[in-house]
């Protein structure tokens, strides 16, 4: 008995001191957590973006990972106390729903001037980090060029029930929505959200979706074009199956996303925000788009993207305002049409 | 001659049962068997010293601990009031919960069926059998305990990646949870006295009634807790549904946290779920009813003889090696390969300073849960009554409530009230306890119970405070049971994904995160590492437990 008592006094100790550790490397944490930055990118982008910056200034970096939507309105209940500087996204709806509740600071100037115009919100309260453009992925197995869908809003109709696929509940998934509110209004939208519950099969996540297309589960899916580029630079696993088509025409299926980044106003470290924000844009910060894994489009001034994409300009895209892009109404709707 | 597997499980059962007959208010009769030590008999009360130990400080710790694991569901009652009735009916009665709502009795009513009846099974060809190998097989019974459900189905999905909805969702859940089933129930078949089954034989009635009349009607405690115990899993696992993608109500809540933080529409989903948990309780204590089974009489019941397979012994050994390899070989299988095809360079530096965090996370929150815990534990023994009782409802009902009901009531409270806990270790902790409170209390509880009141009498009658008394005396006596809490609580929080997810502070990875994180960027090659490591992590959990239950049981 005695050695058991010896034992778990020492299990105690063990755990008591790493308890006083994991506490006290806590606390330590939140006095020098250095720039605190809520990234809804991806997780690997946002680690090349942060790298880069800190090996560039030296500035420690901490990383929240999380969803546009949640952050955007954890930000807003966090309000002046948010322990986050910076917020960067996929999408813009997130962006504009913080820019509304008047929480983010004015970008500098040099910042802006490093985008152009198109990829950045008219009051420069947030600006573009990135772009994205819709597509549908399909089944080059099952589906030849003449049979694919003209428009995003074709995919409504009942020929093309149990045939598609999509992930809802995600923020890519919501902006396309967004930006589809914007372009045909409450009504085409709801029907279109309608058709999308009754045909398309729901998936947690772009790249599951791909993937269902892939291994034939639906002959396509509505997803962002770097799934697929990213698929096949890797193994081509997921993705070896699947061919994508652009909407062009400026069909609402052929909106491209941007995705944004701010400064909050309640930041301590404004200084260092605005330059974590000048770096991402910056020639530098765009070379990670290019070079890196990513495959997403970059939008700095005189930055080219990867290669291997097809050029922004030739996409066709619809003229969506980005900065109106109205999230709360999205997912209400969403959540009427019961797919959340 | 108690086998060492027999001795884990048997154990492990037992806090099972306990767990679920304190829950439910119910009187103990049945477990008072063997492992209890009753109150001490009038007389030698009457020569001892009628210095008792205080127990209104106790009383007092316990009740503010019962109010903390209130505040979940206190918050939900709030939320539905604040939002207002119109908000409520739009929110709840919509056709998505309908869905939701189906999805999960269907889940619930194909997966427990099944389990119960593999449980059984298995059970039976283990413990009254002469299967050769029985104790092996034993093992590999309870074995895939250690799997956290996530890694389950992540194995099988990278092995069939067309699995999904209800049918997956089913074969997936029964897999990962039937140990929760078996353990119980192979406790209770060892211990029934096999004088009755003699009784029906004698009477004439063949082997298979005799199963069926006698036998099975006593492992209904067995059953009803185990299957409330995985009733309960199912409505709160997330990560495993989400493998395989089949809708539930702690998948949806997670979709609705990501696209509005915490909303209405989320926070009533949350209530929605909480109201199936109640319902499932109360359908247990209906299902159990009250009977009880036990040897009048002096003496104790022999052994039951095992029964000779003769021919049916070929076709019998195919059930434990099968589930075997689906719930043990698939899994190593599936990481063998993706570790195989990722090479070295997958075992980055993350990996290991998420083993760490995740290691000091466990233990940090299973001794605080143990510490959490030890008032009530240590109240329902020495000071049972109507209120502690009450009390001790408290204490195991929030252990019922989903992960992200929890986190989703800590996200709000400490944002809109005390922000100063916003995102930092102590609110996770705060969840981890709440959320494995229950574990830290069975343990706990079971060697308390084993710690005889007459001798911190005794140490009292010497001159000893009460306080020293229990200190030097019941504390140390359960302290092997309190390592086995730490573990049990410890191996939970391992494994817990959801309210890490949202709570964690700034800059944390858990394994379980990461591999979350991973997975759902389909890179499974990058998350087969941590899948590795969470359950090398859980190795020494379980055999911590293994070791201080076999001491708790006299070993």
């Amino acid at each position: 008995m005695i050695t058991a008592v010896n034992r778990f006094s020492h299990v105690l100790a063990l755990a008591a001191s790493l308890l006083s550790t994991t506490v006290l490397a806590g606390s330590a944490n939140a006095q020098d957590e250095g720039l605190v930055v809520y990234n809804a990118q991806h997780e690997s982008l946002g680690r090349e973006w942060i790298d880069a910056f800190t090996k560039e200034t030296g500035i420690k970096v901490t990383m929240r990972q999380g969803g546009d939507m949640q952050f955007a309105n954890q930000i807003i209940q966090e309000g002046d106390a948010s322990p986050a500087d910076v917020f960067l996204t996929e999408n813009s709806p997130a962006m504009t729903l913080v820019d509304g509740a008047g929480l983010f600071a004015p970008v500098e100037k040099e910042t802006l001037d490093q985008v152009p115009e198109q990829y950045r919100p008219a009051d420069g309260m947030w600006t573009g980090i990135a772009a994205r453009s819709t597509v549908f992925a399909y089944d080059k197995t099952k589906l030849s060029e003449d049979k694919l869908p003209k428009s995003l809003l074709d995919l409504a109709d009942p020929a093309w029930k149990g045939r598609w696929g999509a992930s809802p509940a995600g923020a890519d998934f919501q902006a396309i929505v967004a930006a589809l509110l914007q372009l045909k209004g409450e009504d085409a939208t709801k029907a279109w959200l309608k058709g999308l519950k009754d045909n398309a099969t729901p998936y947690k996540g772009n790249s599951v979706a791909m993937k269902a297309v892939n291994s034939g589960e639906v002959e396509g899916a509505v997803i962002y074009h770097y799934y697929w580029f990213g698929d096949q630079s890797k193994t081509g696993e997921n993705s070896k199956n699947v061919g994508m088509h652009y909407f062009k025409n400026q069909d609402p299926g052929a909106f491209i996303s941007i995705s944004g980044g701010g400064v909050l106003k309640s930041t301590q470290h404004m200084k260092e925000a605005q330059a974590f924000l000048k770096f991402v844009t910056s020639k530098a910060g765009q070379a990670v788009l290019k070079n890196g894994s990513s495959y997403e489009y970059a939008v700095g001034k005189d930055a080219p993207s990867n290669d291997k994409l097809v050029p922004l300009a030739d996409l066709n895209a619809p003229k969506v305002e980005a900065s109106t892009l109205d999230s709360k109404k999205v997912v209400e709707l969403m959540t009427a049409a019961g797919l959340i | 001659m108690m086998g060492s597997g027999n001795c884990l499980s048997k154990t492990v059962a037992f806090l099972f049962q306990r767990m679920k007959a304190s829950a439910l208010l119910q009187d103990n009769r049945f477990f008072v068997a063997g492992n209890e030590a009753p109150v001490a008999p009038k007389r030698a009360r009457m020569l001892l010293p009628r210095r008792r130990m205080p127990h209104a400080p106790v009383m007092l710790l316990a009740t503010v601990i019962a109010i903390f694991s209130l505040v979940p569901l206190g918050f939900i009652g709030w939320i539905t009031y604040d939002v207002g009735w119109e908000t409520v009916k739009t929110l709840v009665f919509r056709a998505r919960v309908g869905e939701l709502l189906i999805n999960t009795v269907l889940l619930e009513s194909i997966t427990i069926p099944l389990s119960i009846a593999l449980a059984v099974t298995l059970a039976w060809l283990t413990e009254r059998t002469d299967i050769p190998c029985a104790r092996l097989w034993a093992w590999l019974a309870i074995a895939p305990l250690a799997v956290p459900a996530f890694v389950h189905s992540y194995a099988w999905v990278s092995l069939i990646p067309g699995m999904r909805g209800l049918e997956s969702g089913v074969f997936v859940s029964v897999l990962a949870y039937y140990p929760f089933l078996y353990l119980p129930v192979a406790a209770a078949l060892r211990r029934l006295d096999p004088a009755i089954e003699d009784a029906a034989a004698s009477l004439g009635l063949d082997p298979w009634r005799v199963f069926f009349r006698t036998v099975l009607p006593q492992l209904r405690f067995a059953i009803c807790g185990g299957s409330l115990l995985i009733a309960l899993h199912l409505l709160s696992e997330y990560g495993l549904f989400v493998m395989i993608r089949f809708d539930t109500f702690a998948t949806a809540i997670v979709d609705q946290f990501q696209s509005s933080y915490n909303s209405p529409a989320s926070n009533m989903l949350g209530g929605v779920l909480v109201a199936c948990c109640l319902f499932l309780l109360g359908l247990e204590v209906l299902l159990r009813g009250n009977e009880r089974y036990a040897r009048v009489g002096s003496g104790s019941p022999r052994p039951a003889d095992r029964r000779r397979l003769g021919w049916f012994l070929g076709p019998a050994i195919l059930l434990p090696v099968l589930l075997a390899v689906l719930t043990l070989g698939v899994p190593l299988l599936t990481l063998g390969r993706w570790l195989y095809l990722g090479g070295s360079e997958i075992w980055r530096i993350e990996v290991g300073s998420a083993f760490l965090q995740t290691m000091a996370l466990a233990l940090a929150g299973g001794v605080l849960a143990t510490i959490a815990a030890a008032p009530m534990a240590w109240l329902s023994v020495r000071a049972p009554g109507r209120f502690q009782r009450l009390l001790e409802a408290c204490h195991y009902y929030v252990g019922s409530l989903p992960g992200v009901v929890v986190a989703l009531a800590l996200v709000t409270i400490t944002v809109r009230i005390v922000l100063p806990l916003y995102q930092t270790f102590a609110t996770l902790l705060v969840a981890y306890v709440m959320l494995f409170l229950p574990r830290a209390m069975v343990g706990l509880r079971a060697s308390i119970a084993q710690a005889p009141v007459e001798l911190e009498r005794a140490a009292m009658g010497l001159g000893r405070t009460p306080g020293q008394a229990v200190r030097q005396i019941t504390m140390r006596l359960a302290a092997p049971g309190a390592a086995a809490s730490i573990a049990l609580t410890a191996l939970g929080i391992t494994n817990e994904l959801t309210a890490t997810l949202m709570l964690s502070p700034n800059g944390v990875d858990t394994l379980a995160t990461k591999f979350w994180s991973l997975t759902s960027e389909i890179d499974y090659v990058s998350a087969a590492p941590y899948a590795v490591m969470m359950v090398v992590l859980s190795l020494p959990l379980t055999l911590t437990l293994y070791t201080q239950s076999k001491r708790t049981a006299g070993q």
